[in-house]
């Protein structure tokens, strides 16, 4: 059994499923609009005769047909920036505003990072967190050419966070975030369109350890969040034991709910029983985003609020 | 001034406002950045206002669009922005490109194909009868000058100094 027909019987059509999955992505940018207008880029485009197709659900996202995204002016000027459609979602979701204070638990190697300081307006304090220090070099390379300053890097196991290097406890430090995403490490098999060997090192043994991982990051970041503040939990997943079953699991353990969002791309609600175990009913709030519901890569997103 | 306080090239301070408040020998002031900025490129003198300046490293100067209690031990804050350890203060090629766009002065505008080259890595010999140093080298796309990067006039010759990362071959415009 491949990874993909372990959960075809979620899929609500599974002809179109495994044929979304068998074709490759298109190359698709984001407009990077800390340093250029949608406008701007899609002039700079046409001077040099490159094709793209905006995303009928965003301006800012554009398919480049025939054109990879790394070898044109945009690019050099830190104007566009590559990143699969789908994964514009979640930042969105989590919706920052200007001068928030933001924690992106799982940061590396920066595309949503860079799109939620751009969500910010470059403004407040952005928290970019890795625990792979090789990996932060990526993101910092990214964050530069995209003209980020807003961006704090850290190098910390997300499961027990510390905002001491951001002076909690200390005049102007922080103390709690206004906001916190985790795209969290998951098994990736959302993204077979883009990294066909992704099924290699599939394991049912690395799906279970890489939830519990799933589940430590999310409650440290119910934990760093405010009261009232809002928590997105993301993954290219299509196992319940990483998404619906995380979610089960920090709403018993932590004071949040989830909440309805209004989603730009279509999906199907999420899971509330799979194998024999039985999740919240709530967790049908979240979205899964198979590949052939907007040409897209699979993704899960749910969006969380801490208790007052 | 405390007498021995040294760079500590593990973490990160933020810049003292003036040399009163300097406790580090050499080390740049807030002031001392911005004025070079404004004053060698011509930008508005409230640019900088609300970011905060910091070193990591000796010499190197990062520009943060919030503030954080100082010192922090942490792996970035905001953007590397100036080098202030040589005799002559290097901007870098990404705060040139976020912050360039204003300047009025010390700004090397490049015909489309010497712009290709530069981008590539290429030194040059373009027309330019201002200031050497540290240029602002730029080109026009989409209705405005845009900075490239960071130029070295000297001796009528243009040295790229784009980092390998950020350099690029694109194929001329035709």
């Amino acid at each position: 059994m491949t990874p993909l027909e372990r959960y075809e019987s979620l899929v609500d059509d599974v002809e179109a499923f495994r044929a979304a999955c068998d074709r490759p992505l298109p190359s698709v940018v984001r407009v990077n609009t800390i340093k250029a207008t949608v406008e701007r880029v899609r002039e700079a485009l046409d001077e040099e005769g490159i094709t793209y197709d905006p995303a009928d659900w965003h301006p800012g996202v554009l398919r480049l047909p025939e054109d990879s995204p790394g070898r044109n002016w945009p690019h050099a000027h830190g104007w566009i920036h590559g990143q699969e459609e789908v994964s514009n979602l979640p930042a969105l979701v989590l919706d920052p505003q200007p001068g928030d204070r933001v924690w992106d638990a799982c940061a590396a190697p920066g595309s949503k990072t860079t799109q939620l300081a751009a969500l910010m307006e470059d403004s407040g304090v952005l928290v970019g967190n890795d625990n792979n220090l090789g990996r932060l070099s990526a993101l910092r390379h990214n964050a530069e050419r995209l003209g980020v300053t807003n961006l704090v890097v850290t190098n910390q196991d997300a499961r027990n966070f510390s905002l001491k290097p951001l002076g909690e406890g200390q005049e102007g430090g922080v103390n709690a975030f206004d906001a916190a995403l985790v795209d969290a490490p998951c098994s990736c098999e959302g993204t077979i369109r883009k990294n066909p060997d992704a099924f290699d090192t599939w394991s049912l043994d690395h799906v279970h350890s890489v939830a519990g991982v799933q589940k430590g990051i999310l409650r440290r970041a119910i934990q760093a969040t405010r009261p009232g503040g809002t928590v997105v939990y993301s993954t290219c997943t299509f196992a319940p034991e990483e998404n619906e079953a995380v979610l089960d699991h920090v709403l018993d353990a932590e004071p949040c709910r989830i909440v309805d969002f209004d989603a730009p791309l279509d999906g199907v609600p999420g899971v509330t029983e799979w194998e024999g175990e039985e999740y919240d009913p709530s967790v049908e709030k979240a979205l899964r985003i198979y590949p052939h519901h907007n040409d897209t890569g699979g993704f899960f997103c749910a969006k969380l609020e801490v208790a007052e | 001034m405390t007498d021995g306080a040294t760079n500590d090239g593990q973490r990160f301070d933020r810049l003292p406002s003036t040399a009163d408040d300097r406790e580090v020998v050499g080390r740049a002031t807030r002031s001392e950045v911005i004025e070079w900025w404004v004053d060698r490129f011509g930008l508005p003198a409230d640019t900088f206002e609300g970011y905060t300046f910091w070193e990591k490293g000796a010499g190197k100067i990062w520009i943060f669009a919030g503030d954080v209690p100082s010192p922090t031990d942490v792996e970035g804050l905001g953007m590397t922005f100036l080098r202030t350890r040589q005799e002559h203060w290097k901007p870098t090629t990404n705060a040139v490109q976020r912050f360039g766009r204003e300047a009025t002065r010390n700004v090397l505008v490049l015909d489309p194909d010497e712009a290709v080259r530069f981008l590539a890595g290429e030194d040059l010999e373009p027309a330019w009868d201002g200031d050497w140093g540290y240029l602002i080298v730029a080109h026009e796309i989409a209705g405005g000058v845009e900075p490239i990067g960071v130029g070295l006039y000297v001796h009528d010759e243009l040295r790229s100094v784009i980092p390998k990362g950020r350099r690029a071959s694109l194929a001329p415009p035709e």
